[in-house]
């Protein structure tokens, strides 16, 4: 189906349609929209990471001239759990209730108790501290393997672990149990000539996009409501936002800003539904937007987790047993990536025995979001890190031990499907024939690979292509552009209409303009937005052949479409989009199509990366001084930005495997709330980016493409920190690989 | 934001007037404001004055003749690492003003602002104590002269009173076959705040034998620390290993820094020696191109 | 809380305000002059994203305050080129793909330019350090560094 096509736009490097805007500062994100008589919100946050709330007296802030609202809980309708599908993962709406603003118990330091709407921000910040909220402090449970012990303390009196044989009777921190397996895991181990075993342990992240959460909203008399935020899925912000506030959907109009990073803390919401209620209450719009130290305090983190792995394989490199035991924290509801990661762990390798149990934690840290590839990192780098121990002890090169047991077509996937062509076996061979991996190594440094494995998401896509009556086009979509897709989406409208680019406009509809859209995450805007439009621009150039048919009174088989222009076969006569759509008033009526679509058949996407460090012997500090991102995309549509997921998502792992951490005191406080001590990598960090893009075309797709965005965070994390075990000669199995780490192994060594 | 009143006085006269005088509110000086707004942002509260020293010519400027160096507390150190002529001198100084943030920071952080801040992580007290830089400080009984490591008293406090203000920093000259370094340690390469640091000035004679020392390390206690057994183990040395390795272990012990989210009690013993003798190796050297 | 007026230049225009002393300047040029080509990414001078120039200098407007802008000159993203004519270090990040979101984007125009005028030849260690204070979270910075160095080889050839 995906033979090798000769593409006019596909596989470009064009300009992006928003590309002026960007550079320019003309682009409006989250925090830019203005609107007369707007009010400024602030919302009051929690001192404790677990307490009760006793009561909370508004009246002192209510009484502060300038103050026009303050939204409580009690705000809220009452609603029952129910689970909402958002972006790539589910969230209860009860719990979503009550994380934008606390109902009886705070479950966080930072938890949003209450929020106030005042004519200027420096009023809100004093109505703020005017608000007394009067608690009764319970002890915090910061660590998952504190949280699971029989004598923690419960977060929730009405959670009760699922996923057991049996119902439980008392209530507990585990949320959830889940278990994979197959063939004999014993027999498996007892096959095997060796086997390693090893605990893994990583720290809570943060997405880190640049951008706080912000919304600009308005309730109006009618009941009708307008929120400008910045979102991964403003259809779900609608969705989220209807239910928790009991309204109708068509009286919410969300409009997508541009938005500034997201990775998939941007799936979820804190501030619409809060603001909305202000914003009905002083019948002024409001707009709330959170602070950085607010990001960090209390929207979601990536999980952290403990894993327990074990692998055992015969002396020829054949991996005979896989197993593990994977604990991830939720944050302060149900709902960690925990799934993901038991289906994602061992799924890189064909292995006939097969052993898994994930367990999801709540714990008092702020409710965990879907971060890149949501759970899959921490279990693939517990699985890769296990991986390279075991080709040390078979004295094997790891890559050729990945390539004895790589999954390949065919194999079946322990989380369901049996692959079709996937590119891993192509992303482990260009790493082992890379200049890179063939370069020689210097003194205190090391050098590691790591595969990654991402299912990637299809879900729902609407579009709407319109003609205009100039032959240039716009493309009604609902997807976000988090990271470039406008430029994808144009290029594929371009390709199948045989229009140029630079006349093709994609935008990003609010709810109103355009049927329904996914979220987007699991890595599938290219994909299924993709293949939305390319179904309605088919749907097009059969309207335009039509037209043509028509005027030359021919039948429509004598009608070619090439170069966007309609040509007779039989006289060769031709029609430009352009005069087509000139005369489409008066040869039946304007030209549009729309497609609306859940897509199936999103191709698995593996990646390798090749690291190599140097490593201060004295200070432990861990320098990656080259870099090689491989990865299947099955086709790039527009190959400079599928190199920037690449290199990004390389970016974030090096950061969670070398110093990104959060860091909590002994009352839950966290204590590296801004990005002078979470230390993101910075420009003077890092090297430059080395990139391969493997296409191993996705059969389901009609350019082959499988998506791009997630996978690149996986290796990293095995791969640096292996490298850095590599250099100093000591297992590095606890993220991150900080420099008292680094150290502390490096002496634990020496003596 | 606390609320603020905001004052820029034209003079040094008029600013401690303005600081004298405002007895019913704070009052804080504001020179390149990267730690105050910081600090004033987290807060609710006020009014507080603000007196903004930026406008008070001898508060910018920077002049090194034969005396040494005057410097203008709040001048910024993107201005002051432009200098070569100051860089040539104390390239110690200059490479802490350097470390001080991104660029952007530097176009408004000041040393003037980063000694009275006070903080211990500071990385151009260490820097200004190893080449005995010393505080004129002016008030409204005049003014008085008070060594860096006597100005620095504890966790963000300094022996100003709130109606001073930091006038000058003078450096005397370095004496022949002196030079001076600075390092600090942090995870990233840039934009951290210190771990440790060590700022270090070394005279060489003309055999390469240590005739003097200073020895200063940073981050790992209250305040900055001269720690004179360090000096004494490289002095009468020819900066071989065991000199430096004497110095280091000088530093580490003399050290008591805390446990905190940038860095272990261990490490920052460890790291803070390292530093020392690094640094000492690089002043050396810098005699030894001179 | 009495407002303060201020008298500036902001990209070379003539520009007044009203604002409370405890704004910053980033606040400013946002809430007060609808320039919000500037954007605000952490109010602590630890990510770039409000970067300007103050009589020339790269500073983090977010550590200013508006009165301080009282007869300064002011340079911001919406100063540095048109849409018709980019400015090349522009039109460089549009062509090497050096933004993903662009929430960093303005931010590390204006710093370029900054770097690109104090250093028209910088080494690729001498950008990345001197860019170090813009965070980007989305390009792993290549794209970016590549785009600077693009732009300096090409302002130095048509200077």
């Amino acid at each position: 189906m995906s033979e090798v096509k000769d593409y006019k736009y596909i596989g470009q490097r064009t300009i992006r349609p928003d590309g002026f805007d960007k550079v320019t500062g003309r682009a409006n994100f989250g925090a830019d929209l203005t609107l007369p008589g707007m009010l400024w919100a602030r919302v009051k946050r929690s001192p404790y990471a677990h307490a009760r709330i006793i009561d909370i007296d508004t009246s002192k802030a209510e009484a502060l001239a300038g103050v026009m609202a303050v939204a409580t809980a009690a705000d809220f309708p009452a609603i029952a759990s129910e689970t909402l599908q958002m972006g790539e993962t589910s969230a209860d709406i009860r719990d979503l209730a009550r994380n934008n603003l606390a109902l009886e118990k705070v479950l966080y330091h930072g938890h949003a108790v209450a929020a106030v709407a005042a004519v200027s921000q420096t009023i809100a910040d004093q109505a703020v501290e005017l608000i007394e909220v009067e608690y009764a402090e319970l002890t915090p449970v910061m660590d998952v393997l504190e949280a699971i012990k029989d004598d923690a303390p419960i977060l929730h009196d009405d959670l009760f672990t699922a996923g057991l044989a049996e119902t439980p009777e008392t209530p507990s921190n585990i949320a959830m149990r889940m278990e994979l397996k197959k063939g004999d895991i014993d027999a498996g181990f007892a096959e095997a000539d060796v086997i390693v075993e090893r605990e893994y342990q990583t720290p809570t992240v943060h997405q880190g996009y640049i951008e706080p959460h912000a919304c600009t909203v308005r309730y109006d008399e009618d009941g009708q409501s307008m929120i400008w935020c910045c979102t991964q899925g403003h259809f779900d912000v609608r969705a989220s936002t209807a239910k928790i506030l009991n309204m109708e959907l068509s009286k919410i109009k969300v409009i997508a800003s541009e938005i500034g990073g997201g990775f998939g803390g941007k799936t979820t919401i804190y501030l619409e539904p809060v603001a909305l209620v202000l914003s009905k209450k002083s019948g002024r719009p409001v707009k709330l937007v959170m602070n950085r130290e607010e990001v960090f305090r209390a929207s979601g983190p990536g999980s952290a987790t403990r894993s327990w792995i074990k692998v055992g394989a015969r002396k020829d490199g054949t991996i005979t047993a896989m197993q593990g035991i994977l604990h991830y924290e939720a944050g302060a509801f149900k709902g960690s990536p925990m799934a993901p990661g038991v289906m994602c762990v061992f799924t890189p390798y064909d292995v006939a025995n097969v052993h898994i149990e994930g367990f999801d934690v709540v714990v008092n840290k702020p409710k965990v979001a879907a971060y890149r590839a949501p759970g899959a990192p921490q279990a693939e780098f517990a699985a890769e890190s296990a991986i390279n121990e075991l080709a040390d002890k078979l004295d094997m090169d790891p890559i050729e031990l990945r390539l004895k047991n790589a999954a390949k077509e065919g194999t079946q996937a322990i989380y369901g499907p049996k692959f079709k062509a996937i590119g891993l076996v192509e992303c482990l061979e260009a790493a082992k024939n890379s200049a890179h991996y063939k370069s020689p190594l210097g003194k205190n440094q090391g050098r590691s690979i790591a595969a990654g494995f991402w299912f990637n998401a299809g879900m729902s896509s609407s579009v709407v292509i319109n003609m205009n009556p100039d032959g240039t086009v716009v493309v009604v979509e609902g997807s976000p552009d988090i990271g470039g897709s406008r430029a994808s989406m144009a290029m594929m409208a371009a390709e199948e209409l045989g229009i140029a680019v630079e006349k093709i406009k994609p935008i990003i509809a609010d709810t109103d303009g355009v049927g329904l859209n996914s979220t987007t995450g699991g890595s599938r805007t290219t994909f299924a937005t993709g293949m939305a439009i390319i179904e309605a621009a088919q749907d097009v150039v059969k309207q335009m052949k039509e037209r043509a048919a028509a005027v030359w009174n021919v039948t429509l088989d004598q009608v070619d479409w090439v170069d966007g222009v309609a040509v007779n076969t039989a006289d060769e006569a031709r029609l430009s989009a352009a005069e087509i759509c000139a005369a489409a008033g008066s040869t039946g009526g304007p030209i549009s199509a729309r497609a609306s679509l859940t897509a199936r058949g999103a191709g698995p996407s593996f990646a390798v990366h090749v690291a190599d460090v140097e490593v201060d012997p004295d200070t432990g500090k861990v320098d990656v001084i080259r870099y090689t991102a491989i990865q299947d995309a099955g086709k790039a549509i527009h190959p400079g930005y599928v190199e920037g997921q690449y290199q990004g998502g390389a970016a974030q792992g090096i950061g969670w495997a070398l110093n990104e951490e959060y860091i909590y005191d002994e009352n839950g406080v966290l204590e590296n709330a801004g990005y002078l001590d979470y230390r993101i990598p910075l420009a003077s960090d890092l090297p430059m980016i080395e990139t391969v893009i493997v296409e191993v075309p996705n059969p389901f797709h009609p350019y082959g493409v499988r998506g791009v965005g997630e996978s690149s965070i996986i290796p990293p994390l095995a791969a640096v920190s292996s490298a850095v075990s590599n250099a100093i000669g000591v297992r590095m199995s606890e993220l991150p690989c900080s420099p008292p780490r680094v150290l502390k192994a490096i002496q634990s060594r020496d003596n | 934001m606390v609320v603020i009143e905001y004052e820029a006085p034209q003079s040094l006269g008029e600013a401690v007037k303005l600081l004298s005088d405002c007895t019913d509110k704070p009052a804080r000086v504001l020179a390149g404001g990267t730690d105050l707004i910081v600090q004033l942002r987290s807060q609710v509260g006020g009014p507080q004055l603000i007196v903004d020293l930026k406008k008070i010519p001898e508060m910018m400027d920077a002049v090194l003749d034969e005396n040494g160096l005057s410097l203008g507390p709040s001048m910024c150190c993107a201005e002051l690492t432009a200098r070569q002529d100051i860089k040539t001198v104390y390239p110690g100084l200059v490479e802490a003003a350097y470390l001080i943030g991104s660029t952007q920071i530097q176009g408004r952080a000041s040393v003037g602002g980063n000694l009275c801040n006070s903080s211990p992580a500071a990385d151009t007290i260490p820097a200004l104590i190893a080449i005995a830089a010393e505080c004129l400080i002016i008030g409204p009984d005049g003014e008085r002269q008070v060594p860096v490591e006597d100005f620095v008293t504890g966790v963000g406090e300094n022996c100003m009173a709130s109606d001073e203000i930091l006038k000058r920093i003078i450096v005397p000259l370095p004496a022949a076959g002196t030079a001076d370094a600075y390092l600090r340690f942090i995870p990233r390469t840039e934009m951290d705040i210190a771990v440790a640091g060590a700022g270090v000035s070394v005279t060489l004679d003309n055999n390469g034998i240590c005739t003097a020392a200073r020895i200063v390390i940073g981050a790992v206690a209250p305040t900055a620390l001269l720690v004179p057994a360090a000096a004494e183990a490289l002095v009468g040395s020819d900066m071989n290993d065991t000199a430096l390795q004497n110095a280091a272990a000088a530093a580490s012990a003399a050290s008591s820094p805390i446990d905190d989210l940038r860095g272990t009690i261990e490490y920052r013993q460890h790291v803070v020696g390292v530093l020392t003798r690094r640094a000492a190796v690089i002043a050396a050297d810098r005699v030894k191109e001179k | 809380m009495a407002k303060t007026h201020v008298s500036t230049t902001i990209n070379n225009e003539p520009v007044e305000f009203l604002c409370e002393p405890n704004q910053t300047l980033l606040d400013c040029l946002r809430n007060e002059l609808q320039m919000t080509g500037t954007k605000e990414g952490c109010s602590t001078g630890d990510c770039g994203a409000c970067s300007v120039t103050v009589n020339g200098r790269l500073v983090c407007s977010c550590l200013v305050f508006g009165v301080e802008a009282e007869g300064q000159n002011i340079g911001t993203i919406e100063g540095i080129g048109k849409a018709e004519n980019l400015h090349v270090i522009q039109q460089k990040f549009l062509e090497h793909a050096a933004l993903q979101c662009g929430i960093c984007t303005p931010g590390l125009i204006v710093a370029t330019e900054a770097l690109l005028a104090e250093n028209p030849d910088p080494t690729e260690a001498e950008a990345r350090y001197y860019l170090a204070g813009n965070l980007c979270r989305c390009t792993g910075y290549d794209k970016i560094i590549r785009a600077v160095m693009d732009s300096a080889a090409e302002m130095r050839g048509t200077a």
